[in-house]
C-alpha cells in the first residue's frame, strides 16, 4: 500500500475535503431528530408555536447546509479518487513504455490492456465510493448511537447487544458468500473464453459440423455458471431479511422498554420517536459499511494485478553503461561466443555459443529453418534481449556500455511482426525521424520501393491507415516498414524476413538501392528465400543455435549440406534430381 | 478474403430509438414459464411492503395509547405482539421473494445465453465476417450481466417502491391530509431536480465514454505495438501522447462523476427540507387544531419513507435503461438471418461400411436418376460462377472448372484475386450469385448442408484450435477416431515428432489457441485434423505457408498420401508447393486467367511464368 502514497500526497487536500464535508452531511442527519424530538417534546407539549417555527427553521437551513456538503463533499471525493486514478494510470503506461522485450513477453497484450483499463477504473470507484462514506458511515453509526445514549443510556444498551449481532452476522454472509462469488467469477471466465473461441474458430466449428457439440459443451458450462451463481446468490439474499430482523428486534424492544418507561413517567414520549429514528441510522451506516468492505475486496485483486506490473523491473537498462555517451560511427558487429536462452531455467539453448563478426558496410544474409535462432540472433544486436554468456560488440564496445538511446537510434530495424499504427502514411513513416522534411521521406520510400504505390493513392503521402494497417497489402505493409526504418538513417540495417510478401523483382531492387544509397550501412538480411540473400558479402547458415555455415554463396554451395539442403528445397524439382 | 462490408443489413440497428415496449415484452416472454413464480413473488413483495408500512403504523396507537390515561403494561404487550406478527411477516415474505427471484433471474439468464450463443453458432459465416468477435463477446457479458442486475433486484425494487409510494400515501392522507399537501407539493420539486441533475450528468456521462474509449484505443494499439515502440525509442513520444487522452479522461471523468454523484445529496436533502416542513407544519397543528402527538411522530416517519422509495427508483433508472439497451442489442443478434434451411428433400449423404452413398428421397424427381447409382463421387464442377461479398462488388466472374475425383487443383494469383471466396463457396460458407457448384452432379445447394461439409474437409490459411489436448485437437476431425487414428493422422502431417516432444506428448493441454506452439506446429496441427477426418475432398487454404521450405520438403510425402485418394483444391502462396498439382488456375481480378498443368503454364510464357521466374509482384 506504501507505493499507492505518492498518489495521494498532491491531492492530500480533496483527499481530506471529502470526508470533512461528508461529515457535514452526517451532523444534519444526527440532529435532525433530535430536533424534531424538541419539537413534539418541547413545542407541541407546551403550545409553543413559535418555538416550532424555530425549531423548523433551524431544521430547514440545516437541510440546505447538509445539501451543501453533501455536492462539496461529493466534488472532492470525486476529483480526488480521479486523480488518483489518472497519475497511476500514467505511471503504469510508463511502466509498460520502460519494459524490455523479456518483459512484455511475460505479460499478454491483453492482460495489460485490461489492467491500464478495467483494473484502474475499479480502484477509483473503490477510492470514490471510501472516500463519501470513509467517515460519513462510521460517523453517522457514533453520532447516532451518542444521541441514542444522551435521550435515554438504559434504552440505548439494546444497541450494544444488536449492533455485534448484526454485524457478526453480515461478516458470516460475506465470509460464507464471497469464496462462492469467487467461484461463480471463475465458471464465468471459463464461459467466457469458450465463447471466444468458439466464435473466433467459427469457420472450423461449422466446415467440421461441429454446431452441436459445441452448443452442448456450452449448455455445459451454463449450467454449471448458473449453480455457481445460485449458490452464491442464495447466501447473499440473507443480507436484507437478516438486517430488517435486525432493525425490527431493536424497535420492538425499544417499543416495549421503552414504552414501559413512559408510562413509568421516566420518558418523554418525543424521545420514544427519535429514538427509532436513530436506531434505523445505526443500522444503515453498518449496511454501508458492509457494503464498502464487500467492494473494496474486489479492488484488492485489481490492485495486486497493477502492483504487479509496478513491481516489474524492467530487466534491461542503461543505468550501468560505461560509455553512455559513445555513438555508434561505424557500424562493424562482433558476436563473442554468444549464447542466450528465453527460459532460464531450460536447460536447451537458442543460442548456443555464437561467433562471428561483420566489418561496416557489408551486407549479411542469415538463414535457417524455422525456430533455429535467427530473430533472436539479431535481436541481440540493438540489445532487445540481453545475452545469457559471452558479448556482442559494436563498433569494438559492448552494446551494454551504450546508452539504449544511442544504440537504437543507430540500429534500424523492420521487424517480423511488424506493426503500422492508425495516422496517416507520413506519420507513420516519420517514427524514424520526426524532423524529416518530405524530400527526406520521399526518397526513403523510394529507396524502399514505397514511393510508387504511395503516390498511387488518392491522397498519397497523406492516406489515413487504419489500426494496424488494414488498408494495404501485406507486401505493401512490408514496404512501408522499410522506408520507417531507412528514414532513421542507420549505420546498422536489419531486415528480419521482411520482404516475404513482395515479389522477387521489387525485392531485387531494394536491394540494388541498399548498395547505392547506403554503402557504409551495414546491412543483414534474414529471409526464407536463398535468392534474397544469394548476392550477400556474407552469409550464415543457422540450425538449432549454432553457426552451421559462413561464407559466400558460392563457398557455402561447395561446403555447406544444409544450405545446399535449403537451396534445393527451393530449386525446381528437375534441378534436385 | 471476405469483404469487409458484406451483409450490413444484420446490424446496423444499435442506438437507433426502437420500440421500447416490444423489447420488454420480449424480454419478459424468458420469465414466461415462471408466470407462477411470479404472482408469488408479487404477493411477497405486497405482504413485506404492506407490513413495513403497518410496522410504522402501529407505532400511532401505541403512542397515544402510551400518553393517553388508558396506558398500560397490558395494552403495550398487545400492540409489540402485533407488531412482532407484522414484522415477522414482513421478514419471511422478503426472504421468500428474494429466494425466488434469484431462481427465476439465473434461470432466465442461462436461457438467454444460451438462445444467444445456438443462435451465434447458426448464423452464416458472413454474419461473423462483418461482425468484431469483441462487440459480440461484450453482448454476453455486459449486455447480458446488465439485464441479469435489472431482472435479480430492480423488478423488485420498482415493484416495491410503487406499492410503498402508494401505500405511504393513503396513510398520509388518512393521517392527516394538511400535512399530505406538503409532501404532495415537495415531491414534483424533487422530481424536477432529479432530472436537472440528470439531464446534466447524462450529457458527460457520454463525454466520459468517448474519451474513455479514446484512450482505451490508444493503450491497445500502443501495448499491442510495443516492440516496434522501442525499436524506434518511441517511448517518450507515446507517453506524451498518453498523456493527452489521460488528461482528456480525467476533466470529463470528474464532471461526469460529479453530477452522477450530487444525485443522492440533492434528493436525499431535499427529503429533509420535506421531512423538516412536515415537523413544522405537524407541530404547529397539534398545538392549533389538536393533532395527536403519534399522528405526528408517524407522519414525520411516513415522509422519510416516501422519499425513500423515490430516490431508490431514481437510482434504479440508469440500470433499467442499460439493460434494455443491452437486451436489444441481444435480441439484434438474435434476429440475425441465420443459414438458410435446408430443402425438404434435400440430398443426404451415407456412410455404410466405409463407403459413401447418396440418399436421395422417393419424390425428388430432379434428382431421380441418383436413384439408380447411388455412390457417392467427389467430383466438383464449378460451372460459370459468379459471386461478390457486396452487391455490386463482383469478386468471381463466370468461373468454370472441373475436378475429377482424385484430382488435385491449385490455385494461384496475388491477394484479393478471389482464391479463397473459390473454397468459401464450395463448403457454402456463402452461396453463388449466379452460376453453380456440383458435387458428383448434384448442385450444392440441393444436397443437405451438414452432409456436404461433412464430406469436405478445409485446413484454412488462419490456424485455430482448441482449448485441449493435442490428442482432443486432432479427433476434432472426425470423433469417433480411435488413438491409433489420430497418432496416424499425426503422421502423415509430420506433426508425430514435434508431438513428441512437447511436455505430455499427445495429452499436452493446449491453451489460448495453441499460443505455446510456433506457427508452423499450428499448421502441421490443422493438417492433421483434416487427415484424420475421411472427408473425400480436401481443401487446403495456404495450409503451409509458415512452415519453412526444407521441413515442406520432409511433408511433401506425408501430403501426398493425405491428397491421394482425395479430391485435392489447394490455394498457395508459394509455387513450389503447387507444381505437381494435375491442374493450375491462374486467378486475377475473379477470373481464371491462365490454367493448364505446370509444363504446359512455362511454356506459354504468360502470368504464371512471371510469377514463377520471379518477374512479377505476388502479394
Amino acid at each position: 500500500m506504501k507505493r499507492y502514497r505518492k498518489y495521494v500526497l498532491p491531492y492530500w487536500k480533496y483527499f481530506v475535503m471529502g470526508p470533512i464535508l461528508m461529515i457535514v452531511e452526517v451532523i444534519g442527519e444526527v440532529f435532525l431528530p433530535a430536533l424534531m424530538a424538541n419539537i413534539i417534546n418541547v413545542g407541541a407539549a407546551n403550545h409553543d408555536v413559535s418555538y416550532i417555527l424555530m425549531t423548523g427553521g433551524m431544521m430547514i437551513a440545516l437541510a440546505f447546509i447538509m445539501m451543501a456538503g453533501g455536492i462539496g463533499g461529493n466534488y472532492f471525493a470525486v476529483k480526488a479518487a480521479v486523480s488518483f486514478a489518472a497519475d497511476l494510470r500514467r505511471d503504469l503506461f510508463a511502466r509498460v513504455q520502460d519494459f524490455s522485450f523479456h518483459n512484455i513477453d511475460s505479460f499478454s497484450t491483453g492482460s495489460l490492456v485490461t489492467r491500464l483499463t478495467n483494473d484502474i477504473t475499479q480502484i477509483q470507484n473503490v477510492i470514490m465510493m471510501g472516500l463519501k462514506l470513509f467517515l460519513r458511515a462510521p460517523g453517522m453509526m457514533i453520532g447516532a448511537v451518542i444521541m441514542a445514549f444522551a435521550i435515554n443510556p438504559s434504552l440505548a444498551a439494546i444497541l450494544l447487544v444488536v449492533i455485534p449481532m448484526l454485524a457478526a452476522m453480515i461478516m458470516l454472509i460475506i465470509r460464507i458468500g464471497f469464496p462462492r462469488f469467487d467461484f461463480m467469477q471463475k465458471k464465468l471466465d471459463l464461459l467466457n473464453s469458450g465463447i471466444r473461441e468458439a466464435l473466433t474458430n467459427v469457420r472450423v466449428v461449422k466446415s467440421f459440423v461441429r454446431e452441436d457439440r459445441e452448443e452442448q459443451k456450452f449448455a455445459e458450462a451454463n449450467a454449471q455458471l448458473k449453480e455457481a451463481g445460485l449458490r452464491a446468490f442464495k447466501v447473499v439474499i440473507f443480507q436484507m431479511p437478516v438486517m430488517m430482523l435486525a432493525m425490527n428486534i431493536t424497535t420492538l424492544a425499544v417499543v416495549w422498554v421503552g414504552g414501559n418507561m413512559v408510562l413509568a413517567g421516566t420518558m418523554p414520549v418525543g424521545d420514544l420517536t427519535a429514538f427509532t429514528t436513530y436506531i434505523v441510522q445505526v443500522l444503515m451506516s453498518l449496511m454501508m459499511l458492509a457494503m464498502v468492505l464487500l467492494q473494496s475486496s474486489r479492488a484488492v485483486a485489481s490492485a495486486r494485478r497493477i502492483t504487479e506490473v509496478l513491481d516489474t523491473k524492467p530487466d534491461l537498462t542503461d543505468e550501468d553503461a560505461s560509455d553512455a555517451d559513445a555513438v555508434i560511427q561505424k557500424g562493424d558487429i562482433e558476436f563473442r561466443n554468444v549464447s542466450f536462452s528465453y527460459y532460464k531455467e531450460r536447460e536447451e539453448k537458442v543460442l548456443d555459443h555464437i561467433s562471428f563478426s561483420i566489418t561496416h558496410g557489408e551486407t549479411v544474409g542469415i538463414i535457417g529453418s524455422t525456430g533455429c535462432g535467427k530473430t533472436t540472433l539479431v535481436q541481440l544486436i540493438p540489445r532487445l534481449y540481453d545475452v545469457d554468456e559471452g558479448e556482442v560488440l559494436v563498433d569494438g564496445i559492448d552494446v551494454r556500455e551504450y546508452s539504449l538511446k544511442h544504440l537504437r537510434n543507430s540500429v534500424g530495424m523492420v521487424l517480423q511482426k511488424n506493426v503500422l499504427f492508425s495516422g496517416t502514411i507520413l506519420d507513420n513513416l516519420r517514427w524514424g525521424d520526426e524532423q524529416a522534411d518530405p524530400e527526406q521521406v520521399r526518397a526513403a520510400a523510394q529507396a524502399a520501393q514505397a514511393d510508387d504505390f504511395i503516390r498511387s493513392f488518392e491522397k498519397g503521402y497523406d492516406t489515413e491507415l487504419g489500426q494496424g494497417g488494414v488498408n494495404v497489402s501485406g507486401g505493401q505493409k512490408q514496404r512501408l516498414c522499410i522506408a520507417r526504418a531507412l528514414l532513421k538513417k542507420p549505420r546498422i540495417l536489419i531486415l528480419d524476413d521482411s520482404t516475404s510478401a513482395v515479389d522477387t523483382a521489387t525485392e531485387a531492387m531494394i536491394r540494388r538501392s541498399f548498395r547505392t544509397e547506403l554503402k557504409d550501412t551495414t546491412k543483414i538480411i534474414i529471409a526464407q528465400r536463398i535468392t534474397s540473400v544469394m548476392e550477400a558479402d556474407k552469409i550464415l547458415v543457422l540450425e538449432e543455435g549454432r553457426i552451421v555455415g559462413e561464407g559466400s554463396h558460392r563457398e557455402l554451395m561447395a561446403s555447406c549440406e544444409t544450405y545446399r539442403e535449403i537451396y534445393e528445397s527451393q530449386m525446381d524439382k528437375e534441378v534436385t534430381a | 478474403m471476405p469483404g469487409p462490408h458484406a451483409n450490413k443489413k444484420a446490424m446496423l440497428a444499435t442506438g437507433r430509438p426502437k420500440e421500447l415496449r416490444r423489447v420488454v415484452k420480449r424480454l419478459f416472454s424468458y420469465l414466461e414459464k415462471d408466470r407462477a413464480k411470479l404472482v408469488l413473488v408479487f404477493f411477497c413483495v405486497l405482504i413485506s411492503a404492506l407490513s413495513s408500512l403497518a410496522g410504522s403504523y402501529m407505532l400511532r396507537p401505541i403512542i397515544n395509547m402510551l400518553v393517553s390515561p388508558e396506558g398500560s403494561v397490558k395494552a403495550l404487550a398487545e400492540g409489540v405482539a402485533v407488531m412482532l406478527m407484522i414484522y415477522a411477516a414482513g421478514i419471511a415474505t422478503q426472504y421468500l421473494q428474494a429466494r425466488i427471484m434469484v431462481q427465476v433471474a439465473q434461470d432466465a439468464l442461462q436461457k438467454l445465453r444460451n438462445d444467444l450463443f445456438c443462435r451465434l453458432q447458426r448464423l452464416p459465416v458472413s454474419f461473423h465476417d462483418t461482425n468484431r468477435t469483441g462487440d459480440l463477446m461484450s453482448r454476453f457479458t455486459n449486455d447480458v450481466d446488465a439485464i441479469g442486475e435489472m431482472l435479480t433486484s430492480t423488478i423488485v425494487q420498482i415493484l416495491s417502491g410503487a406499492i410503498s409510494i402508494v401505500g405511504t400515501l393513503a396513510l398520509m392522507l388518512y393521517t392527516n391530509i394538511y400535512l399530505t399537501v406538503i409532501t404532495v407539493v415537495m415531491v414534483p420539486l424533487m422530481m424536477k431536480a432529479g432530472q436537472t441533475v440528470a439531464n446534466r450528468s447524462r450529457k458527460y456521462y457520454q463525454r466520459q465514454q468517448a474519451s474513455l474509449g479514446a484512450l482505451n484505443g490508444y493503450i491497445e494499439e500502443t501495448v499491442s505495438g510495443q516492440k516496434v515502440v522501442k525499436v524506434f525509442c518511441h517511448e517518450e513520444k507515446a507517453l506524451q501522447e498518453f498523456e493527452q487522452y489521460n488528461a482528456d479522461l480525467k476533466k470529463n471523468q470528474i464532471m461526469a462523476q460529479f453530477f452522477g454523484g450530487i444525485m443522492g445529496p440533492v434528493m436525499g436533502n431535499l427529503g429533509q427540507v420535506n421531512y423538516s416542513l412536515t415537523a413544522v407544519v405537524g407541530g404547529a397543528l397539534c398545538v392549533l387544531k389538536g393533532f395527536d402527538v403519534g399522528g405526528l411522530a408517524v407522519f414525520v416517519n411516513y415522509s422519510r419513507q416516501f422519499s425513500r422509495p423515490i430516490n431508490e427508483v431514481s437510482m434504479q433508472m440508469n440500470t433499467i435503461f442499460s439493460a434494455l439497451a443491452g437486451a436489444e442489442r441481444v435480441f439484434d443478434v438474435m434476429d440475425a438471418e441465420p443459414e438458410q434451411a435446408d430443402a425438404k428433400d434435400a440430398l443426404v449423404i451415407e456412410e455404410r461400411a466405409g463407403r459413401s452413398f447418396w440418399k436421395v428421397s422417393q419424390n425428388n424427381s430432379k434428382y431421380a436418376f441418383k436413384l439408380r447409382d447411388t455412390t457417392f463421387r467427389p467430383e466438383v464442377v464449378l460451372q460459370d460462377v459468379t459471386f461478390g461479398y457486396v452487391p455490386g462488388k463482383t469478386i468471381l466472374k463466370h468461373i468454370t472448372l472441373y475436378a475429377k475425383p482424385g484430382q488435385k487443383i491449385a490455385f494461384v494469383g496475388s491477394t484479393g484475386a478471389g482464391k479463397t471466396t473459390i473454397t468459401n463457396l464450395i463448403n457454402r460458407f456463402y452461396d453463388v450469385d449466379s452460376g453453380s457448384i456440383t458435387i458428383d452432379g448434384v448442385d450444392i445447394r440441393d444436397i443437405n448442408r451438414e452432409c456436404l461439409r461433412r464430406n469436405v474437409a478445409m485446413v484454412l490459411q488462419d490456424t485455430h484450435l482448441f482449448t485441449g489436448t493435442v490428442m482432443e485437437n486432432i479427433r476434432y476431425g472426425r470423433l469417433d477416431a480411435t488413438d491409433e487414428e489420430v497418432i496416424q493422422a499425426a503422421r502423415t502431417a509430420s506433426a508425430h515428432s514435434f508431438i513428441m516432444r512437447l511436455e505430455h506428448g499427445y495429452d499436452t493441454v493446449l491453451q489460448g489457441d495453441g499460443a505455446n506452439l510456433s506457427q508452423g506446429q499450428r499448421q502441421l496441427l490443422n493438417i492433421a485434423r483434416a487427415a484424420v477426418s475421411k472427408a473425400p475432398i480436401l481443401i487446403l487454404d495456404e495450409a503451409t505457408s509458415s512452415v519453412d521450405t526444407r521441413t515442406e520438403k520432409h511433408i511433401e510425402r506425408g501430403m501426398d498420401r493425405l491428397m491421394a485418394d482425395r479430391t485435392t483444391l489447394v490455394i498457395a502462396h508459394r509455387l513450389s508447393t503447387v507444381r505437381n498439382a494435375d491442374a493450375i488456375m491462374v486467378l486475377e481480378n475473379g477470373e481464371i486467367i491462365e490454367r493448364g498443368d505446370h509444363e504446359t503454364l512455362l511454356t506459354q510464357q504468360g502470368r504464371y511464368y512471371k510469377l514463377y521466374t520471379g518477374l512479377s509482384e505476388l502479394e
